[in-house]
This record gives C-alpha cells, sequence and structure tokens, in this order.
C-alpha cells in the first residue's frame, strides 16, 4: 500500500532500559525432543517481561531455564547462553545455588513450608545465613513482607501457621519468601491462575510495585493480565519465540500474523 | 473457545452491519438535502429536517454494541482496532446525519429568495462528499486501505470547490446586496458538504487504522508517494 502521509507507529510507555538477561541460541531438550529452539530474546532491568502462548508452547520451560530450575529434570539438556548481568549462569564453576537466589521463583501453585509465617520467610535467610542475629533477621522478614503487601494483614500472628492462610495471601508469602533472599529478578510461573479476581489484582498490584526494584519474568495464560502487568511481551510457538515487543505493540498491533491469531483466539 | 469467538465473529458482523445502515441513512440524507436545494423541493427538505430520528437511534445502538463487546469480551489488536474504529465512524455518521439536517435548513431559507445563480458546483460537491462517504464505507467492508487513501485524495477537490463557491458568491454579494442572505446560505451549504468530506476522510483514516494499524492523522500531505 502507497500512503500519501508519513505513519506513526503506537508509542512506547516509557523508554526502554538495559538488558538484565540476554539470551543467545539457547536450545533446550528433554532426551532427545527438542523443547526449545534457538532462542535468542533480552529482557530489561526493572520492567516486567510476559511469556505468553498455548499450552505446552515452551514458555514455562524456557522461564525454567533462566535460574537452571530445569538441572533438577534428569535427561535434560541445554544449548547456547543465559547472561545475567553479562554472565553466563551456564558456564562450568557456576554456583547453582547462587544463581537461583539472585534469581527468585514463585510458581502457579503457592507452596509454603508447613512452617509458621515468620519461618516460612526465615527460611531462606537462615539456610543462607545471610542475617547475623534475631534483631535482623526479624527486620528482613517485615521488610520482605511489606514488599509482599502482605505485613499488614500478618503482622499480629507471624507464629500461625502459613497453611492456614488464603490461597492469595499464600502466594503473596510466597513472593515475600522469593523477596527475603534479595534477588535480582523474580520469575513467575502462572502466580494468579489459581487465585480469586480480587487476590489476583493484589498480586498485579504488587507486581507493578515490585518492578521498582526487581526484574521481572512472568508465564500467564491469561493474556489480559500479561497486557495489564508487563512491559514487554514474548509469545512462543511451538518452542519458538515467534515476536517480541513492546506490551502495546503486541496487543494492539502485532508484527506476525500467528501473534494476531492467536491473541484474537483464531489460533489452529 | 472456538464457539466463543464465533460468537464474538457474529457479534462484529452484526455491528459491521448496522454500521452501514447507518452509513447508507446519512448517505441518504445528504443525497436529499442537495437535491433539496437544488431542485428548491420544500416537500424533500422537509423530509431532511424532520428525518433524523432514526440515525440518532443507530447512534446509540452501535455505540451500546462497541461497548458491550469490549466489555464483555476485551479483544485485542484487529479486533479492538476494529471497535474502536467503530466508535469513531459512528459519530462521524451521525455528525453527517446533522450536517444533512444543516444543510435542509439553509435550502429552506434559500429557496425562499429568488435564485441567486444556476447550482453547478453545489451539486457536484454533493456527490463528491457523497462519492467519498460511499468509499469510505466501501473500504471499511472490504478493509480496503487503497480505496480509503483515495478517499482521503479526494477531500482537496471538496476543499477547492468550497473556496471556489465563496470567491464566486462573493463576487454577486459585492455587485447585488439583495443577493447577500441566499448567498450567504449557499456559502453555508458548500461549508456543511466541505464539513460532510472531512468526516468521511475521518472514517477512510479509522479504516486505514483499522487495517494497518497506521495512524495518519494530522500529517501534512504529499510526503511519501511513491
Amino acid at each position: 500500500m502507497t500512503l500519501r502521509h508519513p505513519t506513526v507507529q503506537p508509542r512506547a510507555p516509557q523508554e526502554d532500559r538495559p538488558t538484565k538477561i540476554d539470551v543467545e541460541h539457547l536450545s533446550f531438550y528433554y532426551g532427545d525432543k527438542r523443547a526449545l529452539e534457538d532462542i535468542t530474546i533480552g529482557m530489561r532491568s526493572n520492567l516486567v517481561t510476559a511469556f505468553i502462548g498455548p499450552s505446552g508452547c515452551g514458555k514455562s520451560t524456557f522461564l525454567r531455564t533462566l535460574n537452571r530450575m530445569n538441572d533438577i529434570i534428569p535427561a535434560t539438556r541445554v544449548e547456547g547462553t543465559v547472561l545475567i548481568d553479562a554472565a553466563n549462569i551456564y558456564d562450568s564453576g557456576v554456583d547453582v545455588v547462587a544463581v537461583r537466589r539472585r534469581v527468585g521463583m514463585v510458581f502457579q501453585k503457592s507452596n509454603p513450608f508447613p512452617k509458621s509465617i515468620f519461618e516460612n520467610v526465615a527460611y531462606g535467610l537462615r539456610i543462607n545465613r545471610m542475617t547475623t542475629g534475631r534483631s535482623e533477621l526479624e527486620a528482613r522478614v517485615e521488610e520482605s513482607l511489606q514488599q509482599a503487601a502482605l505485613w499488614e494483614e500478618v503482622k499480629d500472628r507471624l507464629q500461625e501457621s502459613a497453611l492456614a492462610m488464603s490461597g492469595g495471601q499464600q502466594q503473596r508469602l510466597c513472593i515475600a519468601r522469593a523477596l527475603a533472599v534479595k534477588p535480582d529478578i523474580l520469575l513467575m510461573d502462572e502466580p494468579a491462575s489459581a487465585l480469586d479476581p480480587i487476590a489476583t489484582q493484589r498480586i498485579e498490584e504488587l507486581i507493578y510495585d515490585l518492578k521498582k526494584t526487581y526484574t521481572i519474568v512472568i508465564v500467564t495464560h491469561n493474556m489480559q493480565q500479561a497486557a495489564r502487568v508487563s512491559d514487554y511481551t514474548a509469545f512462543f510457538w511451538l518452542g519458538k519465540l515467534v515476536e517480541y515487543d513492546r506490551t502495546d505493540k503486541i496487543f494492539t498491533a502485532p508484527g506476525e500474523k500467528l501473534t494476531e491469531d492467536y491473541i484474537t483466539g483464531r489460533f489452529g | 473457545m472456538e464457539r466463543v469467538v464465533r460468537h464474538f465473529q457474529d457479534e462484529l458482523e452484526a455491528l459491521q452491519a448496522r454500521l452501514l445502515e447507518m452509513g447508507g441513512l446519512a448517505e441518504e440524507r445528504v443525497r436529499a438535502a442537495v437535491q433539496g436545494i437544488v431542485s428548491r423541493d420544500m416537500h424533500v427538505i422537509d423530509r431532511v429536517m424532520r428525518g433524523d430520528e432514526p440515525i440518532n437511534a443507530l447512534h446509540i445502538e452501535i455505540d451500546d454494541r462497541c461497548f458491550r463487546l469490549l466489555a464483555l469480551h476485551q479483544p485485542m489488536a484487529t479486533d479492538l482496532r476494529a471497535i474502536v474504529a467503530a466508535v469513531k465512524i459512528n459519530t462521524d455518521l451521525e455528525r453527517v446525519g446533522d450536517l444533512a439536517v444543516n444543510i435542509a435548513e439553509a435550502a429552506r431559507r434559500y429557496v425562499s429568495h429568488p435564485p441567486v445563480k444556476q447550482l453547478i458546483d453545489i451539486p457536484e460537491m454533493g456527490e463528491i462528499a457523497q462519492g467519498m462517504l460511499r468509499d469510505a464505507l466501501d473500504a471499511y467492508v472490504r478493509r480496503d486501505t487503497g480505496l480509503a487513501q483515495q478517499v482521503l485524495n479526494e477531500d482537496d477537490r471538496l476543499d477547492g470547490l468550497k473556496t471556489h463557491v465563496f470567491r464566486e458568491l462573493l463576487n454577486i454579494m459585492l455587485h447585488d446586496a439583495t443577493t447577500v442572505e441566499p448567498s450567504i446560505d449557499l456559502i453555508l451549504v458548500s461549508r456543511h458538504l466541505e464539513r460532510i468530506g472531512d468526516h468521511a476522510t475521518n472514517i477512510a483514516e479509522d479504516v486505514i487504522f483499522m487495517v494497518s494499524a497506521l495512524d495518519v492523522r494530522h500529517h501534512p500531505p504529499t510526503t511519501v508517494e511513491d
């Protein structure tokens, strides 16, 4: 089409930031089956990146390559590099525990330990010996619960069992637990899919607040959620990264037909 | 999932059909208003002045449909652009209906005076404005950005004729003060027709946005041409 007028593309909501995670030519195998194919993507610092795509497209697998969580699955193999602050987390000699401390993770189903609320948050601090005394430990637990927007609800019952909390509170507790060890990056795998709309909204507001401090990567089946919470969105399909762009661009004017078909529900 | 999508598609098609119906009504009213002044037919003029209700009813109905589709389906990408475009086109078509009434009002005053001149440019402007409306709506239905671009190009012709009408009538008024009142009404008619062209242009711009996600509004013309 020839247009007589110059054109303006939809604008970015904010300026771009440097990349925190640079993935280059990453492929991932379950045995002989290649689940991820030559993924190259840069995720920006202090922004939220969302991964979307149909079930089985590899988005959760990809998320788990970002803190080597797939290492615990037998017969899996990774090719390519995942650079966090320019250092490859798959280099030999890298301390995997240290990687996971820097790159925290929250799962679809909240998984608090069968311990008190306080001990759930304190757990990572204790085993990593990250605090020197009781008062520092308490201060860090409070700070983490504050960051997870949970403190006001639980400050008077810190010694009660975490399992007595509501689903939404348990999920925020898991976020507080992840934050306690002061990661740089927070990976979230469907963090609100089991929650009601109000609890979901609280998690989404939390994500919005947390990106001031953390780089966040979220996998979600809920496209409205990806549109609401993320700055950048990556669309995966059959283990491939089809399109990666600003979220406003992906959801108003995607560049690839496959993306368009997926987000408008005309897939397959 | 597929059933829901089909339901949404059905709703989207119904929205498009109603918008086209409204476009047809608006176009017909412009045609009738211009015919009224050219043929000095008070019956036709009165009919235009009284007949705005169906367009106003469609205006509200289409807005409601768009509102419901946005709220219930939360569409994205091309679907989102199609509904946003429909909201805007709806407003443009309602304004076209109002402008047809304005033309009829000027026509009623005009025919109460002897003719100032033989009307040549006004019917031509009416033809162009109706054609632009028709093409803009065709472009909407066919998702045809080329046709939408033609509508944008046509707008210059309408602007040129409006200027011509103004100069010609200014000259007539300067020579004969008794022609001032009817001449001003003819100038108003040309102004209303030019505004109808602007609304058709808006619709064409919305079609380009809907199809290509390109925003071509508010740019000086003739920058990209191959």
